[in-house]
């Protein structure tokens, strides 16, 4: 590897700790994004000639607030100059910061700067895009693209949270036990839609799918804040083990195939493994929760190396434990396709037709009861709700998923 | 003939933070480097088992006791990680160090490499 393609990674990495701290220092967005750029710019052109520092996230964070307390200097001589004992020395201070950053503020820093990015007050889309901007630090032009949007509409979206952000009494000190539980959830589910905005539009559109790496990186990120959280664990098992598929996920035409049909050995090992290690240390925690469902869902996909010895019953189990820790139409729908596989089409319908009035515009709804009546030689009631799945489709692979499966009926009524 | 045969256990540690953000094209990079050493070292007949290990927050541990007490981690304090080994033959120190430098060199992060000699080798059997 290259000097710069370490120095790239190596700011990259530091990214969230160095402007988690900065933002602690001028609890302002802007003022904290400027100085971290010329703190990066002071990197690119020391770091190759110095080496290295002992700590980069340390020393960006020194860098970028002398420079920043320099620029007020500039701007505003009679301003009260800063003590010298914070610019003077940069070695003896980046050891001494690298010292204290190793506690629990480097942790407080970066959860802050997540949770800023996912405050309540903001519409989601605009949470993903400040969380890709803020913490990521993806361009303006990538996370556009990915949205599908041109590059001032994304800046003025994400503009516009930030002032929000700047209007709302965001809270800089360091979270209690209680708040700091809310956060984590509030952050846990800000990746989890980072990582489906890529997901649900991979087949289609490529260029999202880097959101999943991205959302992967953040569940990481948040994993070694947290070794120890079941939740944190489950989270980013789940992320692996859905993306592990990714490969297979689409044929060569871009339509969906679908989990059974899926050639296996095009998902990721490396994924899968570390997905598996990470879920079956969450379960020992003995604290259940619905990322950690899920992702034994996953797992459990993972694990069998054909379809046929896929553990249904077990998924059925998984999905009861999930309606009961969170009970969502969606989450019995997912159960009923597990029930279908153990008990038949008839008990699976039965199940799912209750929900009707609730998933009318979901279209994962009559695509899964469309199959059920298919299995049961209704092909007229199947057409219907696979009709109704066409209007809903979210992407045009779906639409085309769902054709294939109304093609396969035309015999049965027009011979 | 050969001499005596000494293996050695080349220990890679670097900071997962920063080889956690390697994109998948640097990733590549960097192992694609590694692999000509590697190609090199087993073309010589001298490169054992190679192992690349998940980050620090996939690992257990299970502290020796009476009653073995099994914990989570371990949790990364420490800038730099045990990422993954390879066992090496080598004569000499020197040329122990030597491999590890030609491995440095194509790695080029800021980490190090541990060189420990084996006391006990078995090298198992779990097919290719």
């Amino acid at each position: 590897m290259t000097d710069l393609a370490w120095i790239d990674a190596a700011l990259t990495a530091a990214r969230p700790q160095a402007l988690g701290a900065l933002l602690r220092y001028f609890r302002d967005l802007d003022a904290a994004e400027e100085a971290f750029q010329e703190a990066c710019l002071r990197a690119l052109g020391n770091w190759p000639r110095k080496g290295p520092p002992r700590d980069p996230a340390a020393w960006l964070i020194l860098v970028g607030r002398n420079a920043a307390i320099d620029q007020v200097r500039h701007r505003a001589r009679q301003q009260p100059l800063p003590p010298d004992e914070l610019i003077s020395d940069l070695e003896d201070s980046e050891a001494a910061m690298a010292e204290r950053l190793d506690g629990s503020h480097y942790r407080d820093d970066i959860l802050r700067l997540l949770f800023i990015c996912c405050h309540p007050g903001l519409p989601a889309t605009q949470q993903i895009a400040l969380a890709l901007r803020i913490v990521s630090g993806l361009p303006v032009r990538r996370i556009a693209r990915a949205f599908l949007v041109g590059e001032s509409a994304m800046e003025q979206r994400i503009t516009r949270a930030k002032a929000r952000i700047a209007g709302a009494d965001v809270p800089f000190e360091a979270p209690g036990p209680v708040e700091r539980a809310e956060r984590l959830a509030a952050v846990s589910a800000m990746i989890y839609l980072v990582f489906n905005e890529g997901y649900s539009a991979a087949g289609e559109t490529p260029r999202r799918a880097p959101l999943c790496d991205e959302a992967i990186r953040l569940a990481r990120l948040l994993l070694r804040l947290f070794p120890a959280e079941p939740e944190i664990m489950g989270l980013t098992a789940l992320l692996l083990l859905q993306h592990a598929r990714t490969p297979a996920r689409f044929d060569a035409a871009g339509a969906v195939v679908l989990l059974e049909d899926q050639d296996r050995a095009l998902w990721n090992r490396e994924m899968i493994a570390e997905g598996l290690a990470l879920i079956d240390k969450a379960m020992r925690h003995r604290r259940t929760g619905p990322y950690q469902v899920q992702a034994a869902v996953a797992a459990l996909h993972a694990r069998a190396s054909r379809p046929e010895e896929t553990d249904w019953a077990q998924i059925d189990r998984l999905y009861a434990t999930l309606e009961r820790l969170q009970p969502s139409p969606v989450v019995t729908l997912n159960r009923a396709v597990a029930v279908a596989k153990t008990r038949g089409p008839e008990v699976a319908l039965a199940l799912i037709e209750p929900l009707e009035s609730r998933l009318s515009g979901y279209f994962h709804f009559f695509g899964v009861k469309g199959a059920l009546l298919m299995q049961l030689g209704r092909a007229d009631d199947a057409r219907c709700a696979l009709d109704r799945a066409i209007a809903l489709a979210n992407t045009a692979a779906e639409a085309a998923h769902i054709r294939q499966h109304l093609d396969r009926l035309v015999p049965d009524t027009d011979p | 003939m050969k001499g005596p045969e000494m293996l050695y256990a080349i220990l890679c540690y670097d900071s997962e933070d920063v080889v956690c953000s390697w994109t998948k094209e640097q990733d590549d990079a960097a192992m694609a480097r590694l692999g000509a050493v590697q190609r090199k070292l087993a073309a010589e007949g001298r490169l054992g088992p190679v192992a690349r290990l998940l980050p620090t927050t996939a690992a257990t541990t299970v502290r020796k006791g009476a009653e073995p007490l099994v914990i989570d981690g371990p949790f990364a304090e420490t800038k730099e990680q045990l990422l993954g080994f390879y066992i090496v033959e080598c004569e000499t120190l020197d040329q122990a160090i030597e491999t590890a430098g030609d491995l440095a060199r194509a790695s080029s992060s800021s980490g190090a490499y541990e060189l420990r000699p084996l006391a006990v080798f078995r090298p198992g059997d779990l097919g290719a």
